[in-house]
């Protein structure tokens, strides 16, 4: 093995590998896309229970549509190189063909890659802008949906997430209940630590950060039940701070809400007014009074 | 030397006595005591609200902080500093320390180094190794079941520190180490002993963080978010010591090789001949030299908020949490690719061998490596898509974030087309370059998803994620980091490894690898949270499938560390001095290199690259010392 | 080196490797963790019953913690003593009638959406034997909450000028302190975290650290059994 390799070269391969792999990889693409778009991409989650959610399935299936040629070009040009150049084994060391550089293929891979990336940031700031994909898009959000939209504020706390409406008179639930068919504006925040509100099914994810208020949009569609859980490392019951919440028809929303008024009418007193009605902005933050004994 | 040689042989023992390891364990454990004495002399028990709580973090600080201290002074590395200054002239007389004694010691022979690198980041790579299988032996269950709560925390904590902090320097600290001077044709690094510095003050910054368990571990994951770092544990101290002093090694040691590669290349070694590796080392060094002292300075406030109550990441007190968020993934970014850019360059430097033709598209190879260093710096604030930070930037980080796929797509492009129409022999080194195409290629196309913020705000902070970057990683990383040792530990170390058990370990590897974290695209985007052993119970079959292949891989590591001491300690089969028919400089030594590398300095007249191109020109000048020292 | 030598070595390092593994593995298992604590249960017609007897109070004293400055709940076993076990073991649809003695002063919550009790009969706690349907806020010392059952309740704390307060545990009942009771149902078999949600933690920065984010102390599990 270690001796010089022999300066005599293969003989000319007259093949034109070059093409059956291209023509290979049009062929498999051409086939296992369509397949993998139509078949894989609606289970991707996370579904179909509100408009962001959708929104992020076919913004996902693109995606998936995107790379299936990518993966059949590697997968074409390993398979097909690899069984096609290697050298028998134990055979003596044969060096290949000197080729160092080939300035159409540097300018054709470049103009592809860059234009797929350019497409892909469009598509995705286009999808983003429009409502704002569920993402959290802190105090000043830039892609605001337009109409009426039904204000819930998320309070992340250690180590439960409970929800305050202020369009109810401001009660509070440790269920978060939302009403068919509407647009909802989150309100994130947190009184302690950094937890990341993540309602699944919803498509909804948001940093709960103390003293901002963190703000997304989800349009619910019809009545079922949600997951919601932390997804940020809160501390140690990070991992159970996960509940049920439900998407009910608006009269049964409106009984839920009467009936929850009814209940949670001892501690209002209690409660700060809403930032709505002059009221301060919920993200005050707790400190233990320090001439206390805490405990 | 010839005056040792005559005296009469001193008892083994003796080599003990001197400023070593063992010095340096008992200064170090006496330091720790004065620190922490110290401290509480200073500020009684406590300096938090109530004065009964024998939980002092200052005392902590100064207790690590002189044990680190004591360590150094132990190792020596003050001796020559304070003979400076006493007038002695300046000498580089460490470096002729000889007998495996100098392995345990301050050494400035950078091949000496490189080896101490190896072992030493190999230990800390198999600790954290050890911390994943028993996260995966608590994921076994949908709920907690193996370990406490926080312990756990302290195990998916300590796992990815561990991993984050020393795997940084897992390729520059051996290979470059020991390659780069003899690449470039220089007989040391610029730097000798701040060289060995780095590498001792990573061996205290892992003893740092493994005694994290004394005192109560720590509940954030390697990123930290303040105020959860502000509020937890004194094991908290420990990560922001062992991440600071893993930034002051990773910042001398990206100096190092960035003085090093600038000045004492040989003649004729232009830019455009030197070796792809030096360039992945050289556009690594530099995210290093800029990147970890970000960190240094953010773990310093961390620091200051837990011991002097300042207010940097407290919103209360008109501090933010988003400060931290941002410094840290200003750092915590360019890291990625501090630990991804190694790999490129090994992949590149090693296919030509295998391949048997030259290195296709130099020029756009070097482009891409600089491209992702300079890229990397734009991207950060995809790590907080969903943070509400910044909303209206997000276009432009989900922009640039896609752009960085453009450089790293030329690294691609080179390494297939320098396989197009080769001779290609699958050597075990060559099997873990071809792997590193495929992990990451699904760790590249998975972060389109992380990318694009709305399918994001379905992946974020899921397994996903966590999958993704551990095909990046792992599979971009841990690979080549064995490709790498395959390749050059015969010529580090004089022996031949076992071919076969190199196969078997690679096979397995690759298989356990893919085996277990493949599912977790799969758990993420069935909604699997991270950091959590609570999990819904549809996710049990998947979670046990990858804890079962995680078990595998554990045991593929340790059919390689069988290999390890088979081969080096009891075969010991001599390598010969080009085992891999390679045109490099390193292989035209002998096998290990001798202390002074060349005895005249080489004159370098094209790139190693010129496979098929005629006979190997001879750079290295007859008459090197010759075999074993 | 001679082939014995080099195996010796060998097994050597395996050896203290393993040691080392073993020591850090049991370590971390038994850092913070208390085995499952069974509960006395009485049958009764309606089902089984427990009566779960617990006390809280700011630190817990040299007796039952290596951490004596921590807060925790304490839970009160069969001949009478008082034992620092957080997870306990319950059985299924089973009656749970809990007293809580609370020697604590108030800190106060912060959200006040807790300060009214639910998920137990009635949502109504006994506080010192009066029922009450909310509490002030401000009066709250600690929480007792099962998230997952649906069970929240503050607990008034002792006030800040009260006589004869206790300095650590155990106390004796002498000493000022809340009673409260409040009785609640288990459903089915599984794992169900209790936690506190008053930063209660003196000592820690925003109240929050240690005893509050260690199984053993405020926080813990009901193992809902079969019965």
């Amino acid at each position: 093995m270690a001796s010089e390799p022999t300066a005599a070269r293969p003989p000319h391969d007259s093949t034109n590998h070059g093409l059956r792999v291209i023509v290979a990889w049009l062929v498999l693409s051409a086939i296992a896309t369509p397949l993998i778009v139509i078949f894989v991409g609606h289970l991707i989650p996370p579904g179909d229970a509100s408009t962001q959610g959708t929104e992020q399935v076919f913004d996902n299936t693109w995606m998936l549509g995107i790379i299936t040629p990518i993966l059949c070009l590697l997968a074409v040009f390993f398979f097909y190189g690899l069984r096609s150049f290697h050298a028998a084994p134990g055979s003596a060391v044969v060096d290949g063909p000197p080729l160092r550089n080939d300035s159409r293929i540097q300018i054709l891979w470049i103009v592809i890659t860059s234009t797929m990336v350019l497409f892909l940031a469009g598509f995705g700031t286009y999808e983003l802008l429009q409502n704002g994909a569920g993402g959290g898009q802190g105090p000043n959000p830039i892609a605001v949906p337009a109409g009426h939209k039904m204000q819930v504020q998320v309070i992340g706390q250690q180590w439960q997430f409970t929800y305050r409406y202020p369009s109810l008179g401001n009660i509070e639930s440790n269920q978060l209940v939302l009403p068919a068919d509407t647009y909802v504006e989150l309100h994130v925040t947190s009184l302690d630590v950094v937890h990341s509100f993540w309602a699944y099914e919803l498509g909804v994810k948001a940093d709960a950060n103390p003293g901002t208020d963190n703000v997304a949009f989800v349009r619910t569609k019809g009545p079922g039940t949600f997951h919601v859980r932390c997804a940020e490392l809160c501390g140690l019951w990070h991992g159970y701070m996960f509940n049920n919440g439900r998407v009910v028809d608006s009269a049964q929303f409106q009984s839920w809400a009467s009936q929850a008024k009814k209940t949670y009418a001892s501690i209002k007193p209690f409660m700060d007014k809403p930032e709505s009605q002059g009221g301060a902005p919920f993200s005050h933050i707790y400190l233990p009074a320090p001439d206390r004994r805490a405990g | 030397m010839t005056a040792a040689a005559a005296a009469p042989p001193k008892p083994w023992w003796h080599q003990l006595l001197g400023f070593n390891l063992l010095t340096g364990v008992i200064l170090g454990v006496g330091g720790w005591y004065v620190g922490w004495f110290g401290a509480h002399a200073i500020a009684g028990p406590s300096v938090d609200y109530f004065g009964d709580i024998d939980y002092n973090e200052l005392s902590i600080y100064l207790a690590y902080i002189g044990g680190v201290v004591g360590f150094l002074v132990g190792l020596g590395f003050f001796n020559y500093p304070i003979a400076r200054m006493r007038g002695y002239p300046p000498s580089l007389r460490e470096k002729e320390t000889h007998g495996w004694i100098r392995y345990f010691s301050l050494c400035t022979d950078h091949k000496v180094v490189g080896i101490q690198y190896l072992w030493g980041i190999g230990l800390f790579f198999f600790i954290g190794g050890l911390n994943a299988m028993l996260i995966r032996t608590e994921q076994l269950s949908p709920h907690s079941q193996s370990f406490p709560m926080g312990t756990y925390l302290t195990l998916v904590g300590m796992h990815g520190t561990m991993m984050m902090g020393m795997m940084t320097s897992g390729i520059l600290g051996p290979f470059a180490n020991y390659l780069i001077p003899i690449m470039i044709g220089a007989r040391r690094m610029a730097f000798p002993r701040i060289e060995a510095l780095t590498f001792w003050i990573l061996m205290a910054a892992g003893g740092v963080l493994t005694t994290t368990i004394f005192f109560g571990g720590f509940p954030t994951g390697w990123t930290g978010y303040p105020p959860l770092q502000t509020e937890a544990s004194p094991g908290m101290d420990n990560y922001i010591l062992f991440f600071a002093l893993v930034g002051v090694s990773m910042t001398l040691l990206g100096l190092n090789m960035i003085a090093t590669i600038l000045t004492m290349r040989a003649p004729g070694l232009t830019w455009t001949r030197l070796p792809i590796f030096a360039w992945g080392v050289l556009s690594t060094s530099v995210l290093m030299v800029l990147a970890a002292p970000v960190l240094i300075a953010v773990l310093c406030m961390g620091a200051l908020d837990r011991t002097a109550q300042t207010s940097f990441f407290n919103a209360a007190a008109g501090g933010s949490n988003y400060l931290y968020e941002n410094l840290f993934w200003v750092f915590g970014h360019p890291e990625v690719y501090i630990l991804a850019l190694p790999g490129f360059a090994i992949v590149l430097e090693l296919l030509p061998v295998f391949a048997r033709k030259p290195l296709w598209g130099y020029r756009l190879a070097v482009a891409g490596l600089l491209g992702v260093s300079l890229l990397s710096w734009f991207v950060w604030q995809h790590h907080l898509f969903v943070s509400g930070i910044n909303g209206d930037l997000r276009p432009f980080y989900m922009l640039s974030t896609e752009l960085i796929s453009i450089p790293t797509g030329f690294t691609f492009l080179c390494g297939m087309m320098t396989l197009w129409r080769g001779n290609i022999r699958f050597s075990v080194p060559m099997l873990f370059c071809l792997a590193w195409f495929f992990n990451f290629l699904f760790g590249g196309l998975s972060g389109v998803f992380l990318s694009d913020v709305p399918s994001d705000v379905t992946t974020h902070g899921s397994f996903f994620s966590m999958a993704h970057f551990h095909y990046t990683i792992m599979g971009g990383l841990v690979f080549t980091f064995f490709a790498a040792i395959y390749y050059w530990v015969p010529k580090m170390t004089g022996w031949q490894l076992n071919e076969r058990l190199g196969k078997i370990h690679f096979w397995t590897m690759f298989i356990f690898f893919n085996s277990t974290f493949a599912p977790l695209f799969a758990a993420g985007f069935l909604g699997q949270s991270r950091r959590t052993p609570v999990y819904t119970g549809n996710l049990k079959f998947l979670n046990d499938w990858v804890s079962i292949s995680a078990f595998l891989l554990g045991i593929s590591m340790l059919i390689f560390l069988f290999n390890l001491v088979w081969s080096l300690a009891f075969v010991k089969k001599p390598a010969e001095a080009n085992p891999w028919a390679s045109r490099s400089i390193e292989f035209q030594l002998p096998s290990p290199v001798p202390v002074h590398n060349f005895d005249r300095i080489p004159v370098f007249s094209g790139d190693p690259y010129g496979y098929g191109e005629g006979p190997t020109p001879h750079w290295v000048p007859a008459g090197q010392p010759a075999g074993r020292e | 080196m001679r082939l014995g030598v080099k195996l010796l070595l060998v097994a050597v390092v395996v050896a203290a490797a393993g040691l080392m593994i073993g020591f850090y593995v049991s370590n971390l298992t038994t850092l913070s963790g208390s085995p499952s604590y069974a509960l006395p249960v009485q049958q009764s017609s309606s089902g089984p019953v427990v009566n779960l007897d617990i006390e809280t109070v700011a630190a817990v004293g040299p007796q039952l913690s290596r951490n004596p400055d921590w807060v925790s709940y304490l839970v009160r076993n069969a001949s009478g003593q008082w034992k620092r076990e957080t997870v306990w073991s319950l059985p299924a649809n089973a009656t749970i009638n809990v007293t809580i003695f609370n020697f604590d002063g108030a800190s106060g919550l912060r959200n006040p959406f807790y300060a009214r009790p639910q998920g137990m009969d009635g949502n109504r706690i006994m506080v010192d034997g009066k029922p009450v349907d909310h509490i002030d806020p401000n009066d709250a010392s600690h929480t007792f909450a099962v998230p997952a059952l649906g069970i929240i309740l503050a607990v008034p704390g002792v006030a800040d000028d009260a006589k004869n307060q206790c300095g650590f545990a155990p106390c004796p009942m002498s000493n000022a302190h809340r009673t409260i009771k409040f009785t609640f149902h288990t459903t089915k078999p599984g794992h169900y975290r209790w936690q506190c949600f008053v930063p209660c933690a003196a000592g820690w920065i925003d109240g929050f650290g240690g005893p509050m984010q260690t199984i053993g102390y405020m926080d813990g599990f009901l193992n809902v059994k079969k019965a």
